[in-house]
């Protein structure tokens, strides 16, 4: 009798301590961040100072662009409103300085992803939103038609700090040019000089100059030279050790893809709802448990769809409609459709 | 007994202090993972620099960056202080002036310039006044300088055999040091006055010349010539370029620099009282005399350690070469490769202690020189 | 002899006219030149038409120079301008000079120039355009703080402004505790005022985040409010340097050397990229708390140096009286040296707010956006490019009165110490 007793209790006790583990997971995922941001009842953001088509505010303080639209995703799936999202644009020099010491959790400004970063600086790059490479913008009437024919002696315009600089270096040493490097903080001054015509070409990664040739005062009389330099997979960052969010972050990213890929927009997400393709019932959350996984409600990634719209939306509104890149996507599309957007499936 | 406690009790304070910020930094850092070393120095930098005293390239270490920002920044500090103490003399002496216009013309530079920020004025030199500049095909130049947008192109010298010129003006130099003192040594026993000036310059100007009398040191100019790049824009080659970076900075400092030092100057001089002129012109010394040994000594008195202190603050003002992209200490070194590394506390105490050195510097000059002037009251 | 006599004053006179001809004549050609466009000597080459001119101006400065001419007028502008050539050539140079320039600075300012409108098609003169003034002032005196809320900010102007100045009305009794009122009290206050007014946050108002200040108000709220700070700051280090207690004075002199020597902008950095690392696991201090406290040490530094001139230009006298009455320590500095010490250095405060004034625009390197931060992004903004000129000369037209006026009390205050003593 006392024999069963002790495997009894040993056994009623593995039953209490499991069910206290559970009921915890159930109930909030162990994540400073997330209570912090549930508590704070808004998303903390940084972007950039202004890049139009990535994070760009308007006279009366409201931000649009593609990193912003993660950003509010993120808001739309944490705390079930799209605009609750604080935005501090941050420089070049203290936008990781600002992350590591929390004064923001999601860093949305077109960061390279490289190993550098995500080694040495301690943070975690969760994804990519946008797939760039650095290229050069000269006046058309230059008669340039390519990088091969830039010349030892000519002037650069570019920002510091940022690969941007380093790429340039290498790019001129592999083709054996002297090149002057007027180097500025700020990209609005290193595009004005270049206007202006200190330099003879201005380098940043492809979009930046799309977006800084729709301000240039005549964009018609500035080209963007074909070759591209390098790879600049831009994405989000957050600080390195806090799993939860990074997963948050991550899978806000991943779902507003996989909805593209699927046909879930803004317009037709609820009545998808009744859908019979089992990809599409977890991405509306007809089918529930993606959500709990994450620590989020069941209609986390319908609001995100919802009140952000899935990628394409969000890149069509921000990048070709204002008249940045209206073309094609590029390596921007689908994997399906020529791109190479392929993102993990939810499941 | 009175005295210790509230000793130790700042000191207890001061450590504490102290230590709470250490040990903040080293749990922050272990935290993400960044380590506190000046290794990094040793790394290849990676990234150019537009202008550079010295040879540099982009397989350079951080540490030879940092030798290229401290030369930049030393540069245009020197250049600066140059002018400004040139057109803090001028413009100093002008305010004396009797003429009505000269003296007011003076007021209103002083006045003008003086109340302007910095920033601004350099701002307003960078993105405003140098912008208007002419493109390098558009200008056909003044004599083979040629003023244009990208840079000031004037012809260069090019040596030969420099070093020889340069150990014989460095023996010129203790040479009239030596002679100096020997003649005012002569002239506070006896009285005699010998022409010092005339042959300080004599011996400088001979000596050195003799490199190239004798055909050992020869120089040659190097004429700027332009170079097409693309259809619509050139450069000039050969010869020096001087980039408007530099020349924003150097006018914004030396105009902004010179202000105070005109004031110092004319406050020096004003300040010897009139009976010291009226002594010395009753006891027979000509105007001459009268300038070189009452009146300047006297000035000099009043007007170096206000203006060694404005000497410092130039310097210190050169550190805003990081709002335009004129590539001193405070651009590349605490810009760029902070921004590359991410090792802050290392880079911003170099950064530091570098200016304080120099500062410590001027500042041990000038009580040096307050030591050697100083009268001597009974 | 008398004839000889008057034909030499005829002569003399004769050379008076002369030479009055001359110099109105090149006066005239280099207006109508410059005012009118109107080339008189069109028919000299261009660089013979300058110089013959200034050649006919120096003559005629040389013809009516004389020792005491009967006219008043030329006897006024021998004696000012005209002693000897080099001056009357200097004077023509600085004449020709002003000439020269003045109608293409008033065409640009004034006649050319667009003062209506509301967007850039109003610029259609050739000069300045002040409509991107008037269509940006708000954003530049405000920055980004709500429209609705500027009301806060000028109120909170005015109480600082009003009570600031209440010190200066304090009579008889009174006066003893100004050293205390605006060392503590004032600072205090002062805090609480942007603490709750201009951030908000309670009681009804607002929230509105620091990095939405900016613009003039930021100027001002930056300046003043360093000024409040490093005040008893630089007070108590001055007092630490000239203490008897060896460890408090040399910690006093490294502290006031090593904010001396180093460059406001390296401090700003600092505050901005090394500092967090200083502060415990998840302790954030806003922006413009760290920059209001990195420029308050270092402009405390140079207090410090300022009042040490003062209390060691105090007569001994007043410390041992005050010592023989059997005042302590803090007693004897606070109502009885500081006062007068404050007052003696009252032009040296003012010229270090003066410093304070023209540093303020450095704080764009943390991003905090006050007037010269705004003027960089209103001319980067795409429906108004091309203005950076108007700009700068707006933002310097504002801190020209502003510390000129600063500058000339300053003197009026030193002045008028100097003969109270």
């Amino acid at each position: 009798m006392f024999k069963y007793l002790k495997q009894l209790t040993s056994l009623v006790a593995m039953v209490a301590v499991l069910f206290t583990f559970t009921t915890e997971s159930m109930a909030a995922k162990k994540s400073k961040t997330l209570k912090n941001t549930i508590k704070k009842g808004f998303v903390k953001c940084g972007v950039s100072q202004g890049l139009a088509g990535f994070s760009f505010a308007d006279n009366a303080g409201n931000w649009t662009g593609v990193d912003v639209d993660v950003c509010r995703a993120v808001a739309a799936a944490v705390l079930g409103d799209a605009n609750k999202v604080k935005f501090t644009p941050l420089s070049a020099k203290e936008r990781f300085t600002a992350l590591t010491a929390g004064q923001i959790d999601v860093l949305a400004r077109n960061t390279t992803w490289t190993l550098t970063r995500d080694a040495d600086l301690n943070l975690t790059f969760v994804g990519v939103n946008f797939y760039d490479g650095q290229g050069f913008m000269v006046r058309k009437d230059s008669g340039m038609k390519s990088t091969d024919d830039f010349k030892s002696g000519m002037s650069v315009c570019t920002n510091i700090g940022t690969t941007t600089e380093l790429n340039l270096a290498d790019f001129m040493a592999a083709k054996g040019l002297e090149y002057k490097l007027v180097g500025f903080e700020k990209a609005d001054e290193a595009r004005d000089t270049y206007g202006a015509g200190r330099c003879d070409a201005y380098t940043t990664d492809k979009s930046g100059l799309a977006a800084q040739r729709t301000v240039l005062p005549n964009p018609d009389d500035h080209i963007v030279l074909p070759e591209t330099i390098s790879k600049e997979p831009l994405g989000p960052v957050v600080r390195q050790g806090d799993a939860v969010w990074e997963d948050i972050v991550r899978w806000s990213l991943n779902v507003m893809i996989e909805a593209e890929e699927y046909g879930v927009t803004s317009a037709n997400a609820d009545s998808m709802k009744t859908s019979n393709n089992p990809s599409i019932k977890k991405i509306t959350g007809a089918e529930p448990g993606m959500g709990e996984k994450l620590g989020l409600d069941n209609d986390w990634s319908l609001r995100i769809i919802k009140q952000v719209g899935n990628y394409g939306e969000s890149y069509k509104r921000n990048i070709q409609d204002t008249g940045i890149l209206p073309g094609t996507r590029g390596p921007n599309a689908l994997w399906t459709k020529g791109g190479i957007l392929y993102v993990p499936p939810l499941r | 007994m009175k005295k210790i406690v509230p000793q130790i009790i700042t000191l207890l304070l001061i450590i504490l202090v102290f230590a709470f910020f250490t040990f903040n930094a080293n749990v922050n850092m272990s935290n993400r993972g960044m380590e506190f070393g000046y290794g990094f120095l040793k790394r290849a930098a990676s990234f150019d620099i537009q202008f550079s005293l010295i040879e540099y390239s982009r397989e350079s270490t951080y540490g030879r960056a940092y030798l290229v920002g401290l030369l930049n920044t030393l540069l245009v500090a020197f250049s600066g202080i140059i002018f400004a103490t040139f057109l803090g003399l001028i413009f100093g002496i002008a305010r004396l002036s009797k003429n009505l216009l000269i003296n007011k013309f003076a007021a209103f530079y002083v006045e003008f310039f003086r109340n302007l920020p910095l920033l601004l004025q350099l701002f307003f030199w960078y993105y405003a006044a140098l912008r208007i500049l002419p493109l390098p095909h558009e200008t056909n130049g003044f004599y083979n300088f040629y003023m244009t947008i990208k840079s000031l192109y004037t012809p260069s010298l090019i040596w030969e055999n420099l070093d020889v010129f340069l150990y014989l003006l460095g023996f010129s130099i203790i040479l009239i040091f030596i002679i100096n003192n020997y003649f005012k040594k002569i002239q506070e026993n006896k009285g005699k006055q010998y022409p010092i000036l005339l042959i300080s310059l004599i011996i400088l100007f001979i000596i050195p010349s003799f490199a190239f009398i004798f055909g050992i040191s020869s120089i040659d100019i190097e004429y700027p010539v332009y170079k097409q790049l693309s259809k619509t824009s050139g450069t000039f080659i050969g010869g020096l370029a001087i980039p408007p970076e530099f020349i924003a900075l150097f006018l914004a400092l030396s105009l902004y620099t010179g202000t105070f030092i005109a004031e110092n100057v004319r406050a020096g001089i004003e300040g010897i009282s009139k009976g010291q002129k009226e002594a010395a012109a009753s006891s027979g010394l000509t105007q001459k005399q009268i300038l070189n040994l009452v009146v300047l000594p006297q000035a000099l008195r009043i007007i170096i350690p206000p203006t060694t202190n404005q000497y410092l603050n130039l310097t210190k003002n050169s550190s805003l070469a990081a709002a335009i992209a004129y590539p001193d200490i405070v651009l590349v070194f605490a810009g760029t490769a902070l921004m590359q590394t991410g090792r802050a506390i290392e880079i911003v105490s170099i950064t530091m202690a570098t200016y304080l050195s120099i500062s410590l510097a001027i500042s041990a000059f000038m009580n040096y020189y307050n030591k050697k002037v100083a009268i001597t009251e009974k | 002899m008398i004839i000889d006599k008057n034909t030499a004053k005829n002569d003399v006179l004769t050379k008076t006219y002369i030479g009055i001809i001359l110099i109105s004549l090149c006066l005239l050609n280099i207006v109508f030149a410059s005012f009118f466009s109107v080339e008189i000597l069109k028919f000299l080459p261009k660089k013979i038409d300058l110089s013959f001119t200034f050649i006919i101006g120096l003559i005629g400065l040389h013809l009516i120079r004389s020792e005491k001419s009967d006219i008043k007028f030329i006897h006024y502008i021998n004696t000012n301008t005209n002693n000897n050539n080099f001056n009357g050539f200097l004077t023509l140079c600085i004449l020709l000079l002003i000439l020269i320039t003045i109608p293409p600075v008033i065409n640009w300012f004034i006649l050319d120039a667009n003062f209506t409108g509301d967007s850039k098609d109003a610029c259609t003169g050739s000069g300045a355009c002040w409509t991107y003034i008037k269509v940006w002032m708000r954003r530049f005196v405000y920055g980004m703080y709500p429209n609705e809320e500027h009301w806060r900010i000028n109120l909170s102007f005015f109480l600082v402004v009003g009570l600031g100045l209440i010190g200066i009305f304090a009579r008889g009794q009174l006066r003893k505790f100004i050293t205390l009122y605006y060392v503590i009290i004032y600072p205090i206050i002062a805090f609480l005022v942007i603490y709750f007014l201009i951030s908000g946050g309670s009681f009804n108002l607002v929230w509105v985040e620091t990095g939405a200040w900016g613009g003039l108000s930021l100027t001002f709220i930056v300046s003043f409010f360093c000024l409040i700070f490093c005040f008893p700051v630089g007070m108590l280090l001055a007092l630490g340097r000239r203490s008897s207690l060896p460890t408090i004075t040399y910690f006093s002199v490294c502290f006031i050397e090593f904010w001396r020597g180093v460059p406001l902008i390296t401090v700003l950095f600092m505050s901005a990229v090394m500092f967090p690392l200083f502060l415990p696991e998840g302790v954030f201090v806003d922006k413009l708390v760290m920059v209001i406290i990195a420029i308050s040490l270092f402009e405390a530094a140079y207090v410090a140096e300022v009042i040490r001139g003062g209390l060691q230009a105090l007569p001994r006298g007043q410390y041992d009286a005050a010592k023989s009455l059997g005042m302590g320590y803090w007693r004897m500095y606070i109502f009885v040296i500081l006062p007068q010490a404050l007052k003696l250095v009252i032009p040296g405060i003012a010229n270090t707010f003066l410093a304070l004034v023209k540093d303020t625009p450095l704080i764009f390197v943390v991003g905090l956006l006050e007037i010269v931060g705004m003027l960089n992004m209103a001319k980067t903004n795409p429906k108004w490019l091309g203005f950076a000129m108007e700009g700068y000369i707006f933002a310097g037209i504002i801190f020209w009165i502003i510390c000129y006026s600063m500058s000339k009390y300053s003197q009026k205050l030193e002045l008028k110490f100097k003969t109270d003593r």
